[in-house]
């Protein structure tokens, strides 16, 4: 079975993001870049398979500008077997993310779909479901745990509001990657040099046939307020009568 | 206008989070109707009906909605979406599944975790962790929101007195099916509606030493939470877990024991009225946060804690 990952490249998460000045977006001039853990996770899993013989090819997919080849290459390092890069420009709405995804998917036909629950730039959350919904699969979100039954069916685990849940999907399927589903590696620098001899495909949208066009229009990007430093209590008595006397919130 | 909030609920009652996504919808202005889409769940349906300020309930009762799977439920929410100017969720689990899925079925592109409300077509969602917060106009025919319940209070939950219209199920997709879950059964307040929340991190250093959280959190009638961190390392289950990825939670007061204070912990509890600190690290990021901040060796700090809340 073919398995295909979607990465995506984002400031890094160590990185303390700051808010331009006029208010159009956040700063990312000489900001380090990574590729969004939660899609760390997603190629983990997908080269995890692929050790465990249940899996012969790994796709490692990533959509935006020419820089997001480097991300490609993160997965490839990892142990995806080639790339497909579709280079725009253009801002990517979760929305067009979809299309693109569908429209490569259309092309590559594999028995899984792997991509991170969240990308941590926007923090939209939607990008799985809405590939599932366009290509008409089941979804397996926040996923903890997957099995391959056999060809036609896996059974997940998913992390709930309240626990853990276990869903069976039909194959093929999207899953969206959740913390707890594995700890991804840090590829070797031989397998970095090897990443490098590796294809990568590139694409348009055009190509693709599909419009990218942004749908929802940023006004204003603003920093949040500022929660400031209270005061440092002394023992554990002086905070109670605080708490109970001065915020009265016990 | 019309707006359609998606209900969370459990089949016998309605969760208090649809509470915060119908103040939301109030924001937006128009006749709001609340979908409950379950099996059994005419409690739940008898529940929203109460809720001030809804007009209608819809109540689409069968097998298939039991678990909330995604591949039924936003097939319901497409067939009823023509007669609605917005489809709203509160961004619960069941919300961050479904709506996504109904948002490209009506080739929408869905607002997530909307903050404020600005006008019926923008709004605005905290990005970057929190660090940022953008503001967006929507186009789309429908919009397609799911609500951070944080930033909305919640509507009274009595004093309506709305209809529960049944409506015909929008059948089986036969993609997926519920095979079983593993609840945690807890005496203690929903974490996400507490209003107290006690949080442990890696300064726990087991899942055992959370018993001593567990003491403070029941003389206080808290929740207990966690940090990304202890959940990793296995001291508590993933559903304790508060931050940028996991629960957002703004209690009355958020107790930070042995938590660093990372940023993506912060975006899921900056906005608690009161935190506390009590780390034994005086630089930990946390005390920038804090209300009042308690340098100290935690395992001593916390039974002392309880005993002194005893008094």
């Amino acid at each position: 079975m073919k398995v295909l990952v979607a990465v995506k490249r984002v400031i890094d998460a160590n990185v303390k993001v700051r808010v331009k000045a006029d208010g159009t977006g956040v700063e990312t001039q000489n900001v380090k870049m990574s590729m969004n853990p939660f899609c760390e996770i997603a190629t983990e899993e997908a080269v995890r398979l692929k050790e465990a013989g249940k899996v012969t090819e790994i796709v490692a997919v990533s959509l935006g500008n020419a820089q997001c080849a480097e991300t490609i290459r993160t997965a490839l390092a990892m142990g995806a077997d080639r790339g497909v890069h579709v280079q725009t420009d253009v801002e990517l709405q979760p929305l067009a993310v979809a299309k693109l995804l569908k429209a490569v998917i259309d092309k590559e036909q594999p028995g899984l779909v792997i991509v991170g629950k969240q990308a941590i730039d926007d923090d939209s959350n939607q990008t799985g479901q809405m590939l599932s919904a366009l290509l008409g699969w089941p979804q397996a979100t926040f996923a903890s745990k997957l099995v391959l039954n056999d060809n036609s069916t896996a059974t997940v685990t998913r992390e709930v509001d309240g626990g853990l849940e276990t869903v069976e999907v039909k194959t093929p399927f999207v899953m969206t990657t959740d913390l707890r589903l594995n700890e991804p590696r840090y590829a070797s620098l031989p397998n970095i040099m090897k990443a490098k001899k590796k294809p990568i495909d590139a694409l348009t949208p055009e190509q693709l046939g599909v419009d990218p066009t942004p749908r929802l229009k940023t006004l204003k990007v603003t920093e949040p307020p500022k929660r400031s430093a209270g005061i440092k209590v002394k023992s554990v008595a002086e905070l109670v009568d605080k708490l109970k006397n001065e915020a009265k919130v016990i | 206008m019309s707006i359609l909030v998606l209900a969370e609920h459990d089949n016998a009652s309605l969760k208090s989070a649809t509470l915060h996504a119908v103040t939301a919808a109030q924001k937006i202005g128009g006749d709001i109707h609340i979908l409950v889409a379950g099996a059994g769940a005419q409690g739940a349906a008898d529940a929203a009906a109460k809720v001030a300020g809804v007009a209608k309930v819809l109540l689409a009762d069968d097998a298939i909605y039991g678990h909330a799977l995604a591949e039924n439920v936003a097939k319901l929410i497409v067939s009823l979406a023509p007669s609605y100017s917005h489809i709203l969720s509160a961004a619960t689990v069941n919300g961050k599944n479904i709506l996504p899925r109904a948002s490209a079925l009506l080739d929408v592109q869905q607002i997530s975790e909307i903050s404020e409300v600005n006008s019926p077509d923008t709004f605005t969602r905290p990005t970057y962790a929190g660090n940022a917060l953008t503001t967006v106009q929507s186009a789309d025919k429908i919009k397609v929101i799911t609500v951070r319940a944080t930033a909305f209070d919640a509507v009274a939950e009595t004093g309506g007195s709305a209809a529960v219209e049944k409506i015909a199920s929008a059948g089986d997709a036969g993609l997926s099916k519920f095979l079983g879950q593993e609840v945690q059964k807890t005496e203690r307040p929903e974490l996400t509606s507490a209003r107290i929340v006690v949080s442990g991190g890696r300064g726990m250093q087991s899942g055992d030493n959370f018993k001593m959280l567990e003491e403070v959190a029941d003389k206080l009638g808290a929740a207990v939470g966690a940090s990304r961190a202890a959940v990793d390392a296995g001291f508590v289950p993933n559903d304790y877990q508060v931050g940028q990825t996991g629960k957002i939670v703004a209690p009355d007061l958020y107790v930070a024991v042995g938590i660093s204070g990372a940023i993506q912990h912060l975006a899921g509890m900056k906005d608690s009225k009161v935190i506390v600190a009590i780390n034994k690290d005086e630089d930990a990021p946390i005390f920038q946060v804090a209300d009042y901040g308690l340098v100290a060796d935690l395992f001593q700090a916390v039974p002392e804690l309880a005993k002194e809340l005893s008094k």
